[in-house]
């Protein structure tokens, strides 16, 4: 990743200008206020909500481990540390420790809110977490693919029909010949709707959203009518193997971390595979620079003889083929297809994009945060503890819309996103 | 090496940008190339560049004839050219910016090492220190630039191109510029310094070269050149623009700005502690070459923008934090400098334009529901007064031409109720009947007692409306004059940077 | 200074060709939607055709076209050929152009709203609660739970529209997650004691009162039909959507603001103010779709009453053009194509859900003018009317 360097301890005389560029910006300051204010709130919300209940709830791991945790003193030390946090934000921040104190704040405030959920029960931690992975490597295969579109300087909002599409043609051709080869239809088919994305974009500058629900549109209305149309006759090309979890070996045994992230299917391999090749492909290599260049500044990067549009058509087919391949993963996982399988984790896929700041591995992480609420939301209604799970649920969207406000500035996004380039 | 250009002529659709153009650099001396806005200097920079295609002309190099396509091709034969707005990517840090499009890759991967190794070699050779891992958008604008040199440097250019490069910084980075400019020479490369400031000029260059309405008009030699002469190549004689007007007659002060300050996007005083007033009755020029902080004036007087220090009064009310529509309802009309962009609105038609501003109010409307007829009413009057070309009200504003776009515009701001107008660039883009006619509608506002400010960077306008001539120069009245008393040369010796007042 | 509006263009010295081509362009708003229909319609029998497997192998080409021909023909005969079909076209209508409008009137504005599912999910569940609360009388309780649908899709919409103001959020991003949280926020409330219908164990509510039902249209014609006021309320919305924009100052303000922020600014109108009411005023045209649902059409709330509205309503709004009439034909295609693939299911085997390909085609002949121009050699058609996308911040 760029890290901001500190300019004031370079060699350079520097002239009295207005500009001072190692104190916070705006934009930090704000970033750091919104924080800390978020850390008081969870802090309040532990005080208020989660030090009523008396009790322990017992976490089981694997291999017949398991560790409980007091619901009431561990509402309290949340209490009590977040509000210290709070107070350290607001008064210094962390600097480059920030997302680190977010995450262990976080961690806290989760545990604590478990707790609380199941006290005087038990239940199966390491299962959660597992579906948590799980449930998130569909959100990763499309938040990749909008993040190539977007850094590129093309939204992309069709990563739903491109995720559907992805599913629908891979169970179609599975189920007539092999699974993998339905994949790769399924990841071409996908790359060649994104190509019409682009085209329409930028040939004809069609506005993206449109193009991008256009897509949407189509792909829903092509796949039902499909689906009825030739697979409620033809039960046979409805029908494809599930693929089964793969043990990584000695990984797995792992304590604790073997059995969340190394006992699952290829998908989530390859998904944790895409974030790092990703990362490396576009901080390390020379494609990598100018897909981030064309999406912030296609005019400095066309003075310096990039074809900005070119390379963005090919990035889009990129994007549309990871999708595509995204998609293949609820074939894999039902083995069918359903009408509108997908429901709208495309535009989830987005949200993540964005929470990710543009950037996989953030994209990773954001991507398992909203698994992760599934799987305490699934395993929450199993558990009847009182708090309806449809709260639960709300939460990543909410989170969302928190993000999004108060934390991702106005030049977060890849500034040229969105707008058409016109080389005169 | 030794570049030529040869009868360069490049047209656009109604001008001849660049009329026979004859031009020589050669390694190791600096050519200054100067002239006003609208000369043609970018024009013919962007030929040779390989942005533009001239119509007749020839580019040789070392007396081979070139054909440029591209950048690319110029690049490829050695011409670096650092353009006026950066060409820089803000995220990315010097390096990346350097080497994008060029970059060593060690395979797949890039090898960030050896190009950050390079840049280094070529900022601490010509004296740019700069730390390569800065990023771009958190350098002031003077570093930015030696970005832009590195780049140029990096591609080995032998002939470098500066557009207007002191624009945008101060006088320490102006020196520090200066510098750089002496350590490539001593390289023996050859630069082509493009300028509209004359001290700047006389000062690093070898040769000067004057360009005016894209022809060349003459050379000089800096050694022994009279900035007043120079002046009067750039400017020229004044031209047939005479507008008839009796002898004003200013009452009191209505317009008083006091010690203004503003602060430009990119951190910088676009307007330097600016004090100056605009009495009724009169009509009050400012001239400058674009960029030198008119803009940021007329927005901070018209509310759109935002005051750093000073105040701004209007017949005793202060109106410095003042929202634009209290500005319309003191009493103040405002032709807009871009008028696709805050004076019109495309997609509405011409009554709803002329309604704009007042939309809210008697005639226009009730406060809650428009009254479409009364303003039909008020529009059709007001385009037969004003002599709109269009074929009908109802016509998308949009479509009319820049002159009739204008009108709509003027009709709408000349009201009865005005005290002061403020005219920016009235007359761009406008067709030369408009332009006469506008000019005699702006006489008419001054004799009826309106104070007038025309912001205008063809100074024959200004030369030929104003009773007081104001220039701005780096975002500082430089001049105040009296226009009977000064001459087309003084008023462009002192937009060009050369002569500066006490009070300055 | 003389008058020299130039006059009128109407001259009958003009040859008759060019007199035909001026009229051409005097009905060129119609144009556009006009080819961009057929386009839909070729292209769409195209794809029925290449999926006509059975009778492909059987190379049974005539019956192909034949299908094809029978399926267009269905459609408008199954929606507008009997009173049975022209109520269930109403029906089906009346969300179309209701939160149609609610896209259209934020285009307008020059904003994105994808909430008017969750704008419709909330006004209906406000409704609802009116619904089963009172007891009639209806004259009271019909407005007043319409009044409660609108206002809640209001302030769902509202949401969006002051958090652009407040801090920048782009309200594609914010009226998408609003639908998820309206979504289960309905599913909690269908799950609760006052809401949930007793007896049951689905999220469904209880039933409005029969009071408290939307009367029927068609109540002096024998048979149980449909179709019921809220078509009334539709028009009655497309024509307030009308006078706001053509003679309400708010309307003029919104007009300016979305086609030149800029300008408008430097008119003295507020931005963060018109975005917000730009939004509460399309999610108040969502809400009483919600409303209308529910207090007409269904009697009760589930989870799913909403569908897929708010999607489908921004490709209404597209082909009507973002005006007041435009959108309201437009819903009234939609309506038509929806209820006409009953019958066109029934005579033929093709499955309804090709209709939503037919939309999708549509959509894209609309809002890619320049394909439809290419594709047709058309010239001097007025493209669509939608904002463009300024970046995420």
């Amino acid at each position: 990743m760029m890290a901001k360097t500190d300019v004031s301890t370079s060699e350079i005389p520097m002239p009295t200008t207005t500009h001072a560029p190692t104190e916070p910006t705006f934009e930090e300051r704000k970033r750091s206020r919104n924080l800390g204010i978020t850390y008081l709130i969870l802090a309040a919300v532990a005080a208020v909500f989660l030090s009523r209940r008396a009790g322990s709830a017992t976490f089981r791991l694997d291999g017949g481990r398991s560790f409980g945790l007091a619901a009431q003193p561990l509402a309290w030390f949340a209490v009590a540390s977040l509000a210290v946090l709070a107070g350290i934000q607001l008064w210094r921040g962390f600097g480059s420790w920030n997302n680190i104190v977010l995450a262990l704040g976080t961690v806290v405030m989760f545990m604590t809110f478990l707790t609380w959920a199941a006290a005087g029960r038990d239940f199966s931690l390491i299962g959660m977490l597992a579906a948590g992975v799980k449930f998130a490597t569909p959100l990763i295969f499309g938040a990749c693919a909008g993040i190539i579109c977007e850094k590129s300087g093309v939204i992309n909002i069709a990563i739903e029909g491109l995720l559907l599409n992805g599913a629908f043609t891979s169970t179609l051709v599975g189920s007539v010949s092999s699974f993998w080869v339905g994949v790769l239809v399924a990841t071409i088919t996908s790359a060649l709707f994104a190509l019409l994305l682009g085209w329409l974009a930028i040939r004809f500058k069609v506005d993206q959203v449109i193009v991008g629900f256009f897509i949407n549109f189509f792909v829903l209305g092509m796949t039902s009518f499909l689906s009825s149309r030739l697979l409620t006759e033809h039960q046979n090309w409805n029908d494809v193997p599930t693929l089964g979890v793969w043990k990584i070996p000695l990984l797995h045994k792992i304590p604790v971390i073997g059995p969340i992230f190394f006992e699952q299917t290829i998908f989530v391999y390859l998904a944790f595979a895409l974030v790092a090749v990703m990362t490396w492909f576009m901080y390390r290599t020379r494609w990598g620079l100018r897909t981030l260049a064309i999406g912030e500044h296609p005019k400095a990067a066309d003075t310096v003889g990039i074809n900005v549009n070119r390379l963005r058509y090919r990035n889009v087919m990129i994007g549309g083929a990871i999708a595509g391949f995204g998609g293949s993963w609820w074939s894999a996982d039902v083995g069918r297809f359903n009408e509108n399988i997908t429901s709208g984790k495309g535009f989830i896929a987005l949200a993540v994009v964005i929470i990710g700041r543009w950037q996989p591995v953030g994209a990773l992480i954001a991507a398992l945060v909203f698994g992760l609420s599934d799987a305490v939301a699934d395993k929450l209604s199993l558990l009847d503890t009182g708090i309806p799970g449809e709260f639960i649920s709300m939460t990543p969207y909410l989170a969302t819309i928190i993000v999004v406000c108060g934390f991702v500035g106005r030049s977060r996004g890849p500034a040229a996103a969105g707008k058409p380039y016109d080389s005169q | 090496m030794e570049l030529e250009l040869v009868g360069i002529t490049k047209r656009f659709p109604g001008v001849v940008a660049n009329d026979n153009v004859n031009l020589t650099v050669r390694g190791g001396e600096v050519l200054a190339l100067i002239g006003e806005n609208g000369a043609g200097k970018s024009t013919l920079m962007n030929v040779l560049y390989g942005l533009y295609k001239a119509e007749e002309g020839q580019i040789l190099i070392d007396g081979v004839e070139q054909h440029f396509t591209s950048p690319r091709d110029a690049i490829a034969a050695g011409i670096g050219m650092v353009h006026q707005h950066f060409m820089l990517v803000p995220v990315f840090n010097v390096v990346q910016n350097v080497v994008l499009g060029v970059e060593p890759t060690d395979g797949l991967k890039l090898n960030i090492r050896k190009a950050r190794q390079q840049v280094q070699e070529i900022s601490e050779q010509y004296g740019m220190q700069l730390n390569p891992n800065a990023i771009i958008e958190d350098l002031p604008v003077g570093l930015q630039q030696r970005v832009e040199i590195i780049k140029v440097l990096f591609r080995h250019a032998q002939i470098v191109i500066f557009d207007e490069p002191t624009a945008v910084l101060t006088p320490q980075e102006t020196e520090e510029f200066f510098k750089i400019v002496e350590m490539l020479k001593a390289d023996g490369k050859g630069i082509v310094f493009i300028t509209h400031k004359l001290g700047e000029a006389l000062r690093i260059a070898d040769r000067i070269e004057v360009l005016r309405r894209g022809k060349t008009v003459g050379g000089a030699d800096p050694k022994v050149a009279k900035p007043a002469e120079l002046a009067e190549m750039m400017v020229g004689r004044p031209v047939d623009l005479v507008v008839h007007k009796v002898q004003g007659n200013p009452g009191e002060a209505v317009l008083l700005v006091d010690d203004l300050v503003v602060i430009d996007s990119l951190g910088s005083q676009a307007v330097d502690h600016v004090s100056f007033n605009v009495r009724s009755g009169e009509i009050v020029g400012v001239a400058g070459v674009q960029g030198n902080g008119q803009t940021e004036l007329v927005e901070a007087l018209t509310g759109m923008t935002r005051v750093e220090s000073g105040t701004v009064t209007l017949a005793g009310l202060d109106m410095t934090h003042a929202t634009p529509r209290r500005w319309h309802q003191a009493g103040v009309g405002h032709i807009p400098e871009d008028r696709q962009r805050e004076g019109l609105i495309k997609g509405f038609s011409v009554v709803e334009n002329l309604a704009l501003t007042d939309y809210y109010d008697k005639p226009f409307s009730n406060g809650i529901v428009m009254d479409w007829p009364a303003a039909e009413n008020v529009a059709t009057k007001l385009v037969e007064a004003y002599d709109v070309r269009t074929p009908s009200i109802f016509t998308d504003a949009g479509t009319l031409s820049g002159g009739n776009q204008q009108k709509v515009i003027v009709a709408r701001e000349l009201r009865d109720d005005l005290q002061l107008l403020i005219a920016a660039q009235p007359t761009r883009g406008v067709d030369v009947g408009s332009i006469e006619y506008i000019h005699e509608q702006i006489v008419a506002m001054r004799d009826r007692g309106v104070a007038v400010l025309v912001v205008s960077t063809e100074l024959d306008e200004v030369m030929a409306l104003a009773d007081r001539v104001l220039v701005m120069y780096r975002g500082r009245i430089v001049a105040d004059l009296d226009r009977q008393a000064t001459s087309h040369n003084e008023v462009g010796l002192y937009m060009a940077g050369a002569k500066e007042t006490s009070a300055a | 200074m003389t008058a020299t509006i130039a006059p009128p263009t109407d001259q009958p010295d003009k040859p008759r060709l060019n007199r035909f081509v001026d009229r051409l362009d005097l009905i060129s708003p119609l144009l556009l939607p006009a080819f961009a229909i057929l386009s839909a319609l070729i292209v769409g029998a195209v794809i029925i055709a290449l999926t006509d497997i059975d009778r492909l192998t059987s190379g049974d080409i005539g019956g192909i076209f034949a299908n094809i021909g029978k399926a267009y023909v269905a459609i408008p005969r199954g929606a507008l050929g009997s009173v049975d079909g022209i109520s269930e076209t109403l029906v089906a209508t009346t969300p179309y152009v209701l939160a149609g409008l609610a896209v259209a009137a934020a285009f307008r504005a020059g904003l994105f709203n994808i909430g008017g599912t969750g704008q419709m999910l909330v006004g209906g569940i406000a409704s609802v609660w009116i619904g089963f609360t009172m007891n009639g009388p209806g004259i009271i309780q019909i407005p007043l739970a319409i009044l409660a649908g609108i206002v809640a899709g209001a302030i769902w919409g509202g949401i969006s529209g002051l958090l652009k103001a407040r801090t920048g959020a782009h309200e594609v991003i914010t009226t998408i997650m609003l639908n998820y949280i309206a979504a289960f926020l309905i599913l909690w409330l269908l799950k609760t004691r006052r809401f949930q219908r007793p007896g049951s164990a689905n999220p469904i509510s209880r039933d409005v009162t029969k009071e408290g039902r939307l009367p029927k249209l068609f109540f002096f014609l024998d048979g149980d039909y449909r179709a019921h006021i809220g078509f009334l309320l539709a028009i009655a919305a497309t024509v307030l959507m009308w006078w706001l924009f053509k003679k309400a100052k708010l309307g003029f303000e919104l007009r300016a603001f979305g086609s030149n922020p800029d300008a408008a600014r430097y008119a003295g109108m507020r931005a963060a103010l018109l975005t917000t009411v730009a939004m509460a005023i399309s999610g108040g045209f969502a809400g009483l779709a919600g409303a209308s649902q529910i207090l007409g059409t269904q009697g009760y709330a589930t989870t799913s009453f909403a569908g897929q509205m708010g999607f489908d309503a921004i490709a209404v709004a597209l082909l009507g053009r973002s005006t007041a009439s435009g959108t309201f034909f437009a819903g009234l295609l939609f309506g038509v194509l929806d209820s006409g693939a009953r019958q066109m299911q029934l005579d033929t085997d093709i499955p309804l859900d090709v209709v939503l390909v037919l939309r999708a085609l549509i959509v894209l002949f609309i809002a890619a003018p320049e394909l439809t121009k290419l594709i047709w050699r058309l010239r001097n058609v007025q493209s669509a009317d939608t904002p463009t996308f300024q970046g995420w911040g």
